[in-house]
């Protein structure tokens, strides 16, 4: 399949998914069923790498920036902005895009194979809105709220290894913190996560609902969801970085 | 009624169906025979609309099936009830919630209207008490009667069985069977069903289409199967040494032709 035939049938079957859905009570349902499995089971390891990079950030900081020159407040800052602007977004989506992408993919893939989407069809049901809507609506509302706890779980992170090891003193860290905060920065990343969250949901969701054949085509596209998604999440990230400092 | 006309579909260049016209006649089991991959389940999804055909017409009633848009197919789905080779329960949600899920998704009824319809569907299947149950944990019969069940809760006017028995073991087999005939007979329903297995198109078939390649070969009452002069049907349906030995009992007429009566 050539990348423009790929495009236009993506943009197709979005068109299908934000058609008028047929029973919202039911919508609103699967789209609370969806933030428990997609979001509220993936604040684990969102926290995860999130402490221990803020605490490799804060060193690294530490480390490199090793001059008299250099105030010992802008360790904490560096490490803020950081967290804030890139990694509890991008870094963040991309670990989403391996562990919620790959499950919408396969999750959807496995309906295909098995008729269950034939099914839905057969009843009537608009099956791309009813199976793929409530997972972008899930995400796009929630990944923002897993980006907040991410640059708070990496801020503790740099905390607890200032604590740890004395590389600052402590009230420095702190300080380094609040250090010419600007809501926008928090508010840019947000935006980013929406942006993502839609990206890795419908493509995910893309590659599932076009699955044929057997299992073993499920994993290919499942592994094809986590790659594309990948791939764009970064040229978003370039896009929107560019746009945003114009 | 169903009536297909000229129907023709190929996929990547290779032509699957070719010219196929039929008519299905309500309250009656249509069945459709043919070898593994001659496309049997191609030709039962054309004409529930799940593929779109390449050519031809095909008929609801006096409507037009196929020249009806997304919408428009809407209002017939309603009355349309299938069931797939696999059972295709939706894995999420238990049995209740599954055979519920039409009447969730196109009713206004209140719960309890539905929770006795789903109740009373059930149990016309024999299942009742398995409602809290997800549908990996069923086995293949009753994955079987749960689909029946979920096909059945909206009261349809068609009815699409592809290969409703196989990988069931002959007793589970009939029961199936029976279903599908007693509630093809009860509510008058257009029912078609597609199946390799001589067993369930002696027990209840009685229109008959045969497709071999993807071309309709044969068609007829089943009383008539074993005197057809196809020569790919006759091989077909004399691959199983019951219907051998059911030949020669009539030809030593011990039974008369129709085999309905054999039951
Ligand atoms: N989605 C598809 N894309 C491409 N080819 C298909 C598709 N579905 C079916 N075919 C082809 O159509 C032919 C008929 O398949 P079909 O599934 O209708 O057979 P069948 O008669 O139902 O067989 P079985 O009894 O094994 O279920 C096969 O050769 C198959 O390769
Ligand atoms: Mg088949």
């Amino acid at each position: 399949m050539g990348i423009f035939n790929v495009i236009g049938k993506y943009v197709v079957l979005m068109g299908k998914v934000f058609s008028r859905p047929e029973h919202v009570s039911v919508y609103r349902r699967r789209v609370l069923d969806e933030m428990e499995s997609l979001g509220l089971n993936s604040i684990g390891i969102v926290s995860l790498v999130s402490v221990f990079m803020g605490a490799v950030l804060m060193l690294q900081m530490c480390i490199n920036f090793e001059s008299p020159f250099i105030p010992r407040e802008l360790m904490g800052y560096a490490t803020r902005e950081v967290m804030i602007l890139e990694f509890s977004s991008t870094v963040v989506a991309l670990i989403l895009a391996g562990r919620v992408g790959s499950s919408i993919a396969s999750e959807i893939g496995t309906m295909r194979i098995t008729e269950q989407i034939d099914a839905l069809e057969i009843m009537g049901v608009n099956s791309a809105s009813y199976l793929i809507l409530p997972k972008i609506i899930a995400t796009m509302i929630f990944f923002p709220l897993l980006a907040v706890l991410s640059i708070i779980v990496g801020l503790i992170g740099g905390y607890v290894i200032t604590l740890v090891t004395g590389i600052v003193i402590i009230d420095t860290y702190i300080e380094g913190l609040q250090m010419d905060f600007k809501i926008f920065s928090v508010v840019y990343a947000l935006i980013k996560m929406i942006v993502y969250a839609f990206i890795i949901t419908s493509i995910s969701g893309f590659y599932g609902y076009y699955a044929r054949g057997n299992s073993l085509e499920v994993g290919r596209a499942s592994t094809k969801a986590v790659v594309v998604s990948s791939v764009v999440i970064l040229m978003m990230d370039l896009v929107i970085t560019q746009i945003s400092y114009l | 009624m169903i009536r297909c006309e000229h129907i023709c579909k190929s996929f990547d260049g290779k032509q699957v169906l070719k010219d196929i016209s039929a008519e299905f006649l309500p309250g009656e089991i249509n069945m459709i025979i043919g070898r593994s991959g001659s496309g049997k389940t191609v030709l039962i999804k054309c004409i529930a609309g799940l593929f779109n055909v390449d050519g031809g017409e095909i008929y609801y009633g006096d409507t037009l099936f196929t020249s009806l848009d997304f919408k428009q197919r809407k209002a017939i789905r309603r009355d349309v009830g299938m069931i797939f080779q696999g059972g295709a329960l939706l894995d999420s949600l238990t049995v209740e919630d599954n055979v519920r899920f039409p009447l969730d998704m196109f009713t206004e009824q209140s719960m309890a209207e539905k929770r006795e319809r789903v109740e009373f569907c059930l149990r016309r299947v024999n299942l009742d008490g398995a409602g809290k149950l997800y549908p990996a944990e069923l086995s293949g019969g009753m994955t079987k009667r749960v689909a029946i069940a979920r096909a059945i809760v909206m009261n349809p006017r068609y009815l699409f069985c592809d290969e409703p028995n196989s990988g069931l073991d002959p007793v589970t087999s009939n029961v199936i069977d029976r279903l599908i005939y007693d509630i093809t007979k009860e509510y008058g329903i257009t029912t078609i069903v597609n199946t390799h297995d001589m067993n369930s198109v002696m027990e209840i078939g009685e229109k008959i289409v045969f497709i071999n390649n993807g071309c309709k070969e044969w068609e007829g009452s089943s009383a008539n199967l074993f005197t057809a002069d196809n020569e790919a049907l006759n091989d077909f349906v004399f691959a199983s040494s019951m219907a051998k030995t059911v030949k020669a009992a009539s030809d030593n007429g011990h039974i008369s032709g129709n085999w309905n009566n054999m039951r």
